[in-house]
């Protein structure tokens, strides 16, 4: 390709004959000549191929996306963990200002004002939302997160034993136990009865934390004051993982006890985008502030005494304290963390809850509309927007028939549980309409 | 002086409202037919009640009030702030890879995977690996996944003595910090006057109970480990492991890969040298890399190609197993993917040649006004010491705040840690040389303030938004959020 077809490279022939002379050597190769010979001789890229001009790449990367199915264009029943929301045209268009996403970590707090201002936004919205009393300004995401709040409860209390409930999120507790795989911690799941946490043999002895989902992941709304009775009473924290959506109409995390509360802020408008980039939280309560991992954003003033934001509490961050750090967390999810302030500001403080009612409502209709049909409900009792229905035949075939009709349907739960093979996990936002839960059930109906 | 920006809260008003829900189409039903009291939220969640063109005004306010790459050069040394594509931003929106679910049945994703397995073949060709996870959703993350990985072989062939990882003084913080929380002990590595690892303090402290070596090459002080062949060596004939930080690779694409320099796992942000932007802290997304001998041990799922197409293997007994949900950052991949493709092997190689004659080139220009820890030629980024300045009372903190009156970002100060009053230049191979040297410019009138009247200096910044923050108040006396008036039922 010609030199002046690479757009993102200034350099002309005759800067670089320049900037070589200011240098005083003849060629770049000198300015490599500390490189071992046989390492530049065998670095070739080969493999990669000729350059893209734009129209090209634009061309390849849509035949690539075109080979996939979207939520755009199918309706989809899928959640467990990433939800297809509305998402304002608002947020996408204040996302792209390229100050925001073009920005590093705000470490000048003088021209880093905006980006903080809104992570200090962001973790006012968050205890808002979760009743907690401190908020980090993001984390990778709600499964990390808790696993990182695993971390932390074994740090406080200096016990090793962690009890999850057997209702997370399956890939929860696998992140959980590769965590455990670091510090050493000895990972135990409760039984699950009726899709609830088992609280009847809950034996919590030496545990550093109970950790339970809310919803759970069967789409059950767990009890959390009773367990977190049984954790206190245990000398354990109590780490609760939350639809922070959901909290629009459940009562707070931290009015019924949670020490701890994260969660991915994802369905405020962030999109699915296979699994990730999504957007983790972390709060705690206030005894914890100074355990928390992760960035922390607070308001403090200027020389003139205006108000203004800055990075703080970094004694606790690996960039001051190294080996000593709370966490190893450095890059965060800031930009969904904004997206998801920007989302939350739109709906504001009667919109969350009217969208949660919403979900609550579509996912009532489609499951009364299933019992109708005949089939059964598992393990039924109060719910957000999920639930598992049981067809009585393998999920799988029921998932690809309906792929076949054009549908995404729920998530077939024998993949994590042999005994649920016949059950699949049903998801059903505000985007999703009478029409489509109708034809779904149609089409399922229409099976052999 | 200019107006205190307020507070979405405060912007608030009682029965404003920024949002529409789609028509219904099902039953209205009470929430209290649906749900028993206890559940249901007894005080609202105080959130913003705001119109659309509020939150417009609002967030649109407070980008003003933030310097990115697209408002001017930004020379972060080790953080490579390099221009971040338009069209890449374009390509992760594309529905069909914006608005796809990780649970969906594989053969609804076929093209999402095959851009993941073409990428993780790319960065296995760039880095000179076997096999490359795109799991880790950052750095950090990475690092702690790589040493996982070295855990688990050490393990499996019973060296469970192996608990020590062995970090240069040069290294980023987040190094040590990854090896605690994998379950290691960290020794520390002197650099010696080259500004190189001390090979001899290195055989020291190398030996039975080491797992691994962790280096970045070019190293943070921009040099390159001229010895790495011989590090490696050593490092190997201990039975550790040697492990890249590839956080910052902006000066090898195309000039010299990890896995020929003898590394055994790398890993890569993919929102640094290409061109995830930063997003004011993340997302990012940091593949991780490895030899042969450590594939068995990646976390699950590998995604490869099948007879039948693209697809997930589960089916890894020596695996250490899940790191994060579903497939990482993939919206970062596809930007990362992107400009791969954009590029091509030409213009990657490009990027790193150009990325070290623009560092030496401002180096040049600058090493007579500043002391100069290590004169020699640098890589992709160059160090410089503001004693000299601070002997006249003026710190590398003030220069770093009289830099934002000219309209820069500064570069990383006072790191590395092992030279004092340190900058940290990264100027990357996106800024023209009229950047440069407007840049360069700017950094000598400074130090021509410093000596002549260097009040101008010590009391930056003059033009920004605010002034300097009062940083030990806001450590003191935490204010982490927006303390909001009374509390209101929602019901």
């Amino acid at each position: 390709m010609n030199r002046m077809e690479f757009r993102y490279l200034p350099m002309t022939e005759q800067d670089e004959r320049d900037m070589l002379q200011t240098i005083g050597v003849e060629s770049i190769e000198e300015l490599l000549e500390d490189i071992p010979a046989s390492l530049r001789e065998t670095a070739s890229l080969s493999a990669i191929g000729a350059p893209l001009p734009e129209v090209d790449l634009v061309r390849h990367m849509s035949k690539l996306a075109e080979k996939n199915l979207h939520t755009k264009s199918h309706p989809s029943f899928l959640g467990a963990g990433m939800y297809d929301h509305l998402s304002p045209s608002v947020m996408n268009h204040m996302l792209l200002r390229s100050e925001f996403y073009t920005a590093y970590t705000p470490y000048q707090p003088e021209i880093s004002q905006g980006e903080l201002q809104a992570m200090f936004e962001f973790q006012t919205m968050i205890c808002e939302l979760t009743g907690m009393d401190v908020a980090n300004s993001s984390m990778y995401d709600g499964i990390t997160a808790l696993a990182e709040a695993t971390y932390l409860a074994s740090a406080h209390t200096k016990k090793k034993r962690v009890i999850v409930s057997g209702a997370v999120h399956p890939e929860a507790k696998d992140v959980i136990e590769t965590y455990a795989g670091g510090p050493g911690l000895n990972v135990e799941f409760t039984p699950v009865a009726d899709g609830l946490t088992d609280v009847t043999n809950l034996d919590l002895t030496d545990a550093s934390c109970l950790v339970v989902q809310y919803p759970n992941f069967y789409g059950r709304i767990e009890d959390l004051a009773v367990l977190a009775q049984a954790a206190h009473d245990a000398g354990a924290l109590f780490v609760v993982s939350s639809n922070p959506l959901a909290l629009g109409i459940l009562e707070s995390p931290g009015a019924l006890g949670a020490d701890i509360t994260v969660g991915d802020a994802q369905p405020f408008g962030i999109p699915q985008s296979f699994g990730g980039p999504s957007c983790g939280y972390f709060a705690v309560k206030q005894a914890l502030m100074r355990k928390l991992p992760g960035r922390l954003v607070g308001q403090t003033v200027d020389e003139d005494g205006k108000r203004g934001f800055v990075l703080t509490l970094q004694a606790r961050e690996q960039h001051i304290r190294r080996d000593k750090a709370t966490s190893n967390i450095c890059s965060n999810q800031a930009l969904n963390a904004l997206a998801a302030s920007i989302t939350m500001s739109a709906l504001g403080k009667y919109g969350i809850r009217d969208m949660a009612v919403r979900n609550m409502q579509t996912a009532h209709y489609m499951k009364e509309s299933l019992k109708t049909a005949g089939y059964t409900i598992a393990d039924e009792g109060p719910m957000f927007n999920e639930f598992v229905v049981d067809f009585n035949v393998d999920a799988d075939e029921v998932s690809r028939h309906l792929l076949d009709n054009g549908i995404i349907g729920g998530l077939p739960l024998g993949t994590y549980e042999s005994a649920r093979r016949t059950h699949m996990l049903v998801c059903a936002t505000e985007l999703r309409t009478k029409e489509e839960i109708d034809r779904f059930i149609e089409v399922v109906g229409g099976m052999n | 002086m200019q107006h205190e920006q307020t507070l979405i809260f405060e912007v608030s008003r009682a029965g404003r409202t920024g949002y529409n829900l789609p028509t219904p189409t099902v039953p209205e039903v009470d929430l209290e037919t649906l749900l028993p009291a206890s559940m249901i939220r007894q005080e609202a969640a105080e959130l913003p009640e705001v119109s659309e063109l509020d939150v417009v005004r609002h967030y649109t306010s407070l980008s003003t009030r933030n310097h990115g790459v697209d408002s001017g050069f930004y020379p972060l040394g080790s953080c490579t702030m390099k221009y971040n594509p338009k069209v890449n931003e374009d390509m992760a929106r594309l529905p069909g890879f914006a608005h796809i679910h990780p649970l969906q049945p594989l053969e609804s994703v076929q093209g999402a995977l095959e851009m993941m397995v073409d990428l993780q073949d790319q960065l296995a060709e760039i880095t000179g690996m076997d096999e490359v996870t795109l799991q880790p959703a950052a750095g950090a993350h990475g690092e702690w996944t790589g040493l996982m990985l070295i855990k688990a072989f050490h393990h499996h062939n019973g060296d469970t003595h192996r608990t020590k990882v062995l970090v240069p003084d040069s290294a980023h913080g987040t190094n040590p910090a990854s090896a605690v929380v994998a379950g290691f002990e960290t020794v520390t590595v002197k650099s010696d006057e080259r500004g190189l690892v001390d090979l001899a303090d290195l055989k020291a402290k190398v030996g039975e109970d080491t797992a691994a070596l962790m280096l970045t090459n070019p190293n943070t002080l921009g040099l390159f480990e001229a010895d790495i062949l011989e590090i490696a060596k050593v490092v190997h004939e201990a039975g550790g492991k040697l492990y890249y930080d590839g956080a910052n690779s902006n000066a090898i694409l195309g000039i010299a890969r990890p896995g020929d320099m003898g590394f055994d796992v790398v890993h890569l942000n993919l929102h640094k040298t290409f061109t995830g932007p930063h997003g004011g802290g993340g997302p990012g997304s940091g593949p991780v890399g490895v030899k042969h001998d450590l594939i068995p041990y990646l976390p699950t799922p590998i995604v490869k190609k099948a007879d039948t197409g693209f697809t997930l293997d589960y089916d890894r007994p020596q695996s250490i197993g899940r790191i994060k949900p579903f497939y990482g950052n993939f919206g970062i991949n596809v930007r990362a993917y992107s400009y791969i493709k954009t590029m091509g092997a030409e213009g990657l190689t490009r990027v790193s040649r150009e990325a070290v004659l623009n560092a030496n080139y401002m180096f040049a220009r600058l090493k007579d006004a500043f002391d100069v820890p290590y004169d020699t030629y640098c890589k992709h980024e160059f160090v410089l010491s503001g004693k000299r300045q601070k002997a006249l009372g003026v710190r590398t903190l003030d220069i770093a705040k009289r830099l934002l009156d000219f309209g820069y970002h500064p570069p990383t100060i006072y790191f590395p840690l092992n030279v004092e009053e340190c900058i940290m230049v990264e100027p990357t191979e996106t800024e023209s040389k009229e950047t440069l040297d407007a840049f360069c410019d700017a950094m000598l009138q400074i130090v021509k303030e410093a000596e002549e009247n260097p009040e101008i200096v010590q009391t930056a910044p003059h033009t920004t938004v605010v002034k300097r923050l009062d940083e030990t108040l806001a450590a003191r006396k935490p204010v982490l959020k927006y303390e909001r008036r009374q509390p209101s039922s929602i019901n």
